[in-house]
C-alpha cells in the first residue's frame, strides 16, 4: 500500500523505477477524491498534478534527481502558488490567483516534488480548530465529530488520513504542532528564520514559521532539509549552514539531558495526556536520556503576551487586503470609504475581524505602552527563561496540548477557551525556538496524544534525532485511522 | 504688540538610487504607469521588503554633512493608514530611532547669518500616485513611485520669516545636490516641502500650528508662508483660534485651504516592522562614508574666496551648485593665466544668461569649460575685446565651432596696430569738429561719444585701451 | 477593562471595518474578555526589561542598488478588481 510507505521507501521505488511518479500521485488523488467529506483540501488540480508528475518521471529516468523527486505533497493554502488559487482560507482571496511561487513552493518544486493541492486552514491562520475557514470546517480523520486542530487543520487531516504522504504547514502559536498532536502526526515548527517566509501570507511576521507535517521524524527531516535555507528575499532568513537533520537521525541520544518544566505538568492537563507523556519519558530514559526539572516562571504570561503581539502585527499585515489591487471587492462601492469598509467587512470572517480590532486597539494612541510594549518586555522574559533552562538541559519536554481533539463547535463561541489551546506552544514562537510534536499514545476515546520537544535556536536536528530514536522503538506514529488504512 | 511667526520645515528628499528602497524596481521618472511596480511594490500577499544599501549610505552622507549624530542602529517602523496609493496599508518609515539624529545648518539672509537646527532625518518609502483625471469619475492609481526611497529632513521650529524658510530650503537643496543624493528636481517631485507655521507674541510659548502641504517651488514656499501668516494673524486678531490642521496651498488662487476628505486626527499606530531587523551602520562603513564626502558648499566658498581672491558674493554664486563650481575650476585649469574674476564674471554673466534662456543646466551647456577657456584666453592676450568675445561666444554656442576659427573666419581679430588705429582716429576727428571743440572747451564726457564712433568705424575690433590713449593724445596735443 | 460598543466602532474604524449594532455588542463582550486575559500581563514586573521586538538578534541584510525587476504590469492588472489604461481604479478620491 503506497500510502503507508515512508518517504525513504517511496524514493527508492521511484529511483529504481518500480514505481512512477504519475502512478504514485494518482494513488493519492484517488484517496483525496474518496475522502472529500473531510474537507481537507481547498484546491486540487489533477491536470497540474499529472504534468508535474510526468516531468518528475523524466528527471527520475535520468538518474540525477533530488531524493524527494516524484514524491507528492500538499501545501497549506497560505503559500502562494503561481497560477493556482491561494485563498488563505478566506473569502477575501477566494478569487486570488497568485502570479508567483512562495520560496518554499519553489524549492520543493525544484526538488521535483509534486503538488497534490492546497489544504484547508483557519482563515489567515487565525484559529486552533480549522473552524474559521471560509471553506468550512475540516473533520478529524480519527473522529468526524472532532476538529483536526488548526490552523494547519487541512494539512494535518490530509496526512492523518494518508491523502498525502506529507504536507507543509505554518505555525504562529502552535498551528503545526497542535493539529499534528490532534491527528497523531509528527509536526515541526523550525527556528524562526530557518525557513523563508517569502510568499507565505503573513499573519504575525515575528512569529510565523513554515514547517513539515509528517508521519514520522524521518519524513519530517527530509522535508525540512529541502524546504529550509537562506533566502535573500526574506530579510529575517537566517544565513548559516543548511539544515542536515536527515543525516543526524541515527545519532545516539545517550546522555541527552531532558528538561521538564514544572509549569507544563501542572493541574488542568488531561490526566490521560500526563500519563502518556510520562510513559514516553520513561522510553527516552531507557534509550540513555536523563531528566532534570527546569523552571519557566513566566510561561503563564505567554498567552496574554501572544494575544497582544500576534494581533498587533496581524492588524497591520492584513491592511493590504483593501479591495484595490487584488482579492475581494464589494459590489458597487459608492465611495472610497465604502469600498474599504465593505470589502473588508464582507471579505473577512468574524475571528479575523476580532483580531484586527484587538491589534489596532493594542497599538492605538494611549494604549501602546500598556499593551504592545508591555508584551514585548514579557516576550524577553519568556525568551530569557528558555535560555536559563537550556543551561541545564539539551531539550525541553512536555505535552503539546492540554487536551486531545475537542468537538466541532465546542469552542467556536468562546474565543478565550480556544486561545488557551496554545498554552504550551506559543511561548516557543515568542522565543523563536524550534518545537516538535510527536504522537505518544491515545486517550480512552481513541484520540491521539501529542508530546512536544523544544530545542535550542537552530537545533531542530536534535529534536528530530530524539524523536526518531523514540519512533524507532515505538509504533504510535504508524497508527492510521481505521477508515483510511486500506 | 507685534506677532512673531515660527516656522519649521519638513523636506522630503527623493534619494537618487537606481532601484527602490525595498525592491529591485527601477526608480526612473516618467515611465508608463505601473510598469515599474513589482509584486513587492504592489504589496501582493506574502511579499517581503529587502533594504537597499545605497539608500542607507546616502542618508548617512546627509547626516555627516549637517554635523548630525548618526544612529548606528536605527529601526524601521510601520506607519499605518489606508490610502489607495499606499499598497500595504502602512508606510515603512522610521519613528523612534531615525538613522540621522540632531544636526544643524547655517543660513544667510541679507547680512545676517543664523543657525537652523535639524531635529532628525529618517528613511522611508514614497507612496504611489493618485491620478484624478477622468476615468468615468474614478481615480487611477499608478504605483511606479511607490517604494522610491525618501529622506525626510525635519527642521527645528527655528525660522522667523518666509525669507529664512526659503534660505534654509535653498541651503538644503544645494547640499543634497552636492552630496549627489538627490537630483533636486522640484517639478518632478524629487524635492518636496511641507511647512509648519504658528504665530505667537515674542517670548510666549509656541502657538497652535497649521501644516502647509504641496508647496513645490521656492517661489511658492515664500508666498504660501506669507499668505498663511496673514491668515493666522487675521484669525488671532479677530479673537479666534488657529486650528491644528493640514492646509493645502493653491498656487493659482494664492491661498491656503483646509484639506477636506483627509482625516484630521490620525492614529498611525507606529510599531517596529517585524519584517526588517535593525539597520546597523558599522564603524568601518561610517568611516568610509566620511572619507567619501565631497567638499561641501561652505568649504568650497571659503576656499574660492581664499584661493581665487573672489568676493563672498562671487564665490557664493559659483558654489550654488557643484557643477557650476566644477565648471569654473575646469576653465581655470585649462588656462591658468586667466584671472578668476574674468572667469567668474563670464560664468555669472553670459553663460548663466544663455543657460537660463534655454532652460538648461550647466552640464548641458553647449560651450564646454575648455572652449570657454580658449575664448577667454583670446580676450586675455588682446586678440579680441571683451565685447567681441560675446559675439564669438554666441557663435560658439550656435555652431559648436572653436573660438579661433570663428575669430579668423569673421575677421574679428582686434586691431592693435597703432598706425591703423591712428588713421581711424584721425578720420573720426576730422568729421567730428563740433565734439572736438566741445572737448577742448572742457566737456570731457564727449570722449565716450568719440570712442564709440571709433569703435564703430573699426567694427569693434580696435583695441579699446589703445583707442583711448591715442585719442586723448590727439585731443590734448 | 471594559470595552464599550463605542470603543468597538472606533477600533473598527481604524481597521476600516464596518460593524453593525448587533455585532458591535457581541464584539464588545468578547474584546472585553480578551483584554481581561491580556491584563494578566500586569502581574509580571517588567520595569527593568528591554522590549523584544523580534526573536532574532541580527542586523538588517542590505542588498546592492541594482534594478532586478522587470515590468510585470500585465500580471498585476490581470488580477485587479478594476483597471483601465494601465491604472488600478478606485472610486474618486476627494482631496
Amino acid at each position: 500500500m503506497l500510502h503507508t510507505l515512508s518517504l525513504v521507501d517511496l524514493a527508492s521505488r521511484l529511483r529504481d523505477r518500480s514505481l512512477s511518479a504519475v502512478e504514485l500521485s494518482q494513488h493519492f488523488l484517488d484517496r483525496i477524491d474518496n475522502a472529500s467529506k473531510l474537507n481537507a483540501f481547498i484546491t486540487v488540480d489533477p491536470e497540474q498534478v499529472r504534468t508535474q508528475a510526468e516531468s518528475a518521471d523524466q528527471i527520475l529516468s535520468t538518474g540525477d534527481s533530488h531524493v524527494l523527486c516524484g514524491i507528492p505533497l500538499a501545501h497549506k493554502d497560505i503559500f502562494c502558488t503561481e497560477g493556482m488559487k491561494t485563498s488563505c482560507g478566506s473569502k477575501m482571496l477566494d478569487n486570488f490567483i497568485s502570479p508567483y511561487d512562495a520560496t518554499v513552493v519553489k524549492r520543493l518544486a525544484n526538488a521535483g516534488m509534486v503538488t497534490l493541492g492546497k489544504t484547508n486552514m483557519d482563515e489567515f491562520a487565525m484559529g486552533s480548530s480549522n473552524e474559521t475557514s471560509w471553506y468550512g470546517p475540516v473533520l478529524n480523520p480519527w473522529s468526524e465529530q472532532r476538529v483536526p486542530g488548526g490552523s494547519s487543520g487541512g494539512s494535518a487531516a490530509a496526512v492523518g488520513a494518508r491523502l498525502a504522504p506529507i504536507a507543509t504547514g505554518t505555525d504562529t502559536g502552535g498551528s503545526i504542532r497542535q493539529p499534528a498532536a490532534f491527528c497523531g502526526l509528527t509536526g515541526l515548527k523550525p527556528s524562526y528564520g530557518r525557513v523563508s517566509r517569502y510568499g507565505m501570507i503573513a499573519f504575525a511576521s515575528s512569529l510565523d514559521q513554515a514547517g513539515p507535517i509528517a508521519r514520522s521524524c524521518e519524513d519530517a527531516a527530509l522535508l525540512l532539509d529541502a524546504m529550509s535555507g537562506h533566502d535573500p528575499l526574506d530579510s529575517t532568513s537566517v544565513n548559516n549552514d543548511p539544515s542536515t537533520a536527515s543525516a543526524q537521525l541515527a545519532n545516539t541520544i545517550s546522555g541527552l539531558r531532558i528538561g521538564l518544566p514544572k509549569q507544563f505538568f501542572e493541574d488542568g492537563i488531561d490526566p490521560e495526556i500526563s500519563r502518556a507523556v510520562d510513559v514516553a519519558i520513561e522510553t527516552l530514559k531507557s534509550l540513555g536520556a536523563t531528566t532534570v526539572e527546569v523552571d519557566l516562571p513566566n510561561s503563564a504570561a505567554g498567552i496574554p503576551c501572544y494575544y497582544v503581539i500576534a494581533p498587533a502585527e496581524a492588524s497591520s499585515n492584513l491592511s493590504r487586503f483593501d479591495g484595490v489591487r487584488y482579492g475581494y471587492r464589494c459590489e458597487d462601492p459608492v465611495d472610497l470609504a465604502d469600498l474599504y469598509e465593505r470589502s473588508r467587512s464582507e471579505g473577512f470572517g468574524a475571528e479575523v475581524k476580532r483580531r484586527i480590532m484587538i491589534g489596532a486597539y493594542a497599538l492605538s494612541s494611549g494604549y501602546y505602552d500598556a499593551y504592545y510594549l508591555k508584551a514585548q518586555r514579557i516576550r524577553r522574559l519568556i525568551s530569557n527563561d528558555f535560555d536559563t533552562a537550556f543551561e541545564a538541559c539539551d531539550v525541553i519536554l512536555g505535552p503539546t496540548t492540554p487536551t486531545t481533539a475537542f468537538g466541532l463547535g465546542a469552542k467556536t463561541d468562546d474565543p478565550i477557551s480556544m486561545y488557551l489551546n496554545d498554552i504550551f506552544t506559543n511561548t516557543v514562537n515568542l522565543a523563536g525556538l524550534p518545537g516538535l510534536s510527536l504522537p505518544v499514545g491515545f486517550d480512552n476515546a481513541g484520540l491521539p496524544i501529542g508530546m512536544q520537544l523544544i530545542g535550542k535556536f537552530m537545533q531542530e536536528s536534535i529534536l528530530l534525532n530524539v524523536g526518531h530514536q523514540y519512533q524507532n522503538v515505538t509504533d504510535w506514529h504508524k497508527a492510521i485511522p481505521q477508515e483510511y488504512q486500506a | 504688540m507685534r506677532w512673531e511667526c515660527v516656522i519649521g520645515l519638513e523636506i522630503h528628499v527623493q534619494l537618487k538610487t537606481k532601484s527602490k528602497i525595498f525592491s529591485g524596481s527601477s526608480t526612473a521618472y516618467g515611465a508608463m504607469p505601473n510598469t515599474q511596480a513589482s509584486y513587492v511594490d504592489a504589496a501582493l500577499p506574502g511579499v517581503l521588503p529587502v533594504m537597499n544599501r545605497e539608500a542607507a549610505i546616502m542618508a548617512v552622507k546627509f547626516g555627516l554633512a549637517v554635523g548630525a549624530e548618526i544612529n548606528q542602529t536605527s529601526i524601521f517602523a510601520r506607519k499605518n493608514y489606508f490610502y489607495p496609493d499606499l499598497p500595504k496599508g502602512y508606510q515603512i518609515s522610521q519613528f523612534e530611532v531615525p538613522i540621522v539624529g540632531a544636526g544643524s545648518i547655517d543660513i544667510s539672509v541679507g547680512e545676517k547669518t543664523k543657525t537652523i537646527g535639524i531635529t532628525r532625518a529618517h528613511l522611508e518609502e514614497d507612496a504611489g500616485k493618485s491620478l484624478h483625471e477622468d476615468f468615468q469619475g474614478q481615480t487611477g492609481i499608478d504605483l511606479n513611485r511607490a517604494g522610491t526611497p525618501l529622506l525626510e529632513i525635519v527642521s527645528d521650529p527655528d525660522m522667523r520669516s518666509p525669507a529664512e524658510a526659503v534660505a534654509y530650503l535653498r541651503k538644503i537643496h544645494t547640499l543634497v545636490r552636492y552630496l549627489e543624493i538627490c537630483d533636486g528636481n522640484m517639478q518632478e517631485g524629487s524635492f518636496r516641502c511641507d511647512a509648519n507655521i504658528s504665530m505667537r507674541r515674542p517670548g510666549d510659548e509656541l502657538g497652535t500650528r497649521a501644516e502647509l502641504k504641496n508647496i513645490n517651488s521656492f517661489r511658492f514656499v515664500e508666498k504660501a508662508i506669507e499668505f498663511e501668516i496673514e491668515r493666522q494673524i487675521e484669525v488671532l486678531e479677530d479673537g479666534g483660534k488657529v486650528v491644528q490642521e493640514t492646509r493645502l496651498y493653491d498656487s493659482d488662487k494664492h491661498e491656503t485651504r483646509s484639506m477636506r476628505g483627509k482625516e484630521q486626527a490620525h492614529d498611525y499606530r507606529y510599531f517596529p516592522d517585524p519584517d526588517l531587523p535593525p539597520l546597523v551602520i558599522d564603524s568601518d562603513t561610517l568611516a568610509d562614508i566620511k572619507k567619501s564626502l565631497p567638499e561641501l558648499p561652505e568649504e568650497k566658498t571659503a576656499r574660492f574666496i581664499c584661493d581665487y581672491q573672489l568676493s563672498h558674493q562671487e564665490a557664493s554664486l559659483l558654489t550654488v551648485d557643484k557643477t557650476t563650481a566644477e565648471f569654473f575650476e575646469a576653465v581655470l585649469e585649462k588656462d591658468s593665466s586667466l584671472t578668476a574674476k574674468l572667469v567668474a564674471n563670464w560664468i555669472g554673466g553670459e553663460l548663466t544668461a544663455r543657460l537660463n534662456k534655454e532652460s538648461l543646466t550647466i552640464t548641458e551647456s553647449a560651450v564646454s569649460a575648455e572652449s570657454l577657456a580658449l575664448l577667454l584666453s583670446r580676450v586675455n592676450d588682446n586678440t579680441i575685446s571683451g565685447k567681441i568675445a560675446k559675439d564669438v561666444f554666441n557663435s560658439m554656442w550656435e555652431t559648436g565651432d572653436a573660438p579661433d576659427n570663428i575669430i579668423e573666419a569673421k575677421g574679428l581679430k582686434q586691431i592693435s596696430d597703432s598706425g591703423a588705429i591712428e588713421s581711424i582716429v584721425d578720420e573720426v576727428l576730422a568729421r567730428s569738429v563740433t565734439q572736438v571743440d566741445q572737448y577742448k572747451a572742457g566737456q570731457h564726457k564727449v570722449l565716450g561719444f568719440l570712442v564709440g564712433q571709433i569703435m564703430k568705424e573699426s567694427r569693434g575690433k580696435a583695441n579699446p585701451a589703445q583707442v583711448n590713449q591715442i585719442l586723448k593724445q590727439k585731443l590734448e596735443s | 477593562m471594559s470595552i464599550t460598543t463605542d470603543d468597538v466602532f472606533a477600533i473598527a474604524r481604524l481597521g476600516r471595518l464596518r460593524i453593525n449594532d448587533k455585532d458591535a455588542s457581541h464584539y464588545a463582550e468578547s474584546l472585553t474578555d480578551i483584554m481581561d486575559l491580556v491584563a494578566q500581563m500586569n502581574t509580571v514586573d517588567t520595569n527593568t526589561i528591554k522590549p523584544m521586538a523580534h526573536p532574532q538578534d541580527v542586523n538588517l541584510p542590505l542588498r546592492e542598488d541594482k534594478v532586478t525587476e522587470k515590468n510585470c504590469r500585465d500580471a498585476l492588472l490581470q488580477i485587479a478588481p478594476s483597471a483601465e489604461k494601465g491604472l488600478f481604479l478606485v472610486p474618486r478620491v476627494v482631496e
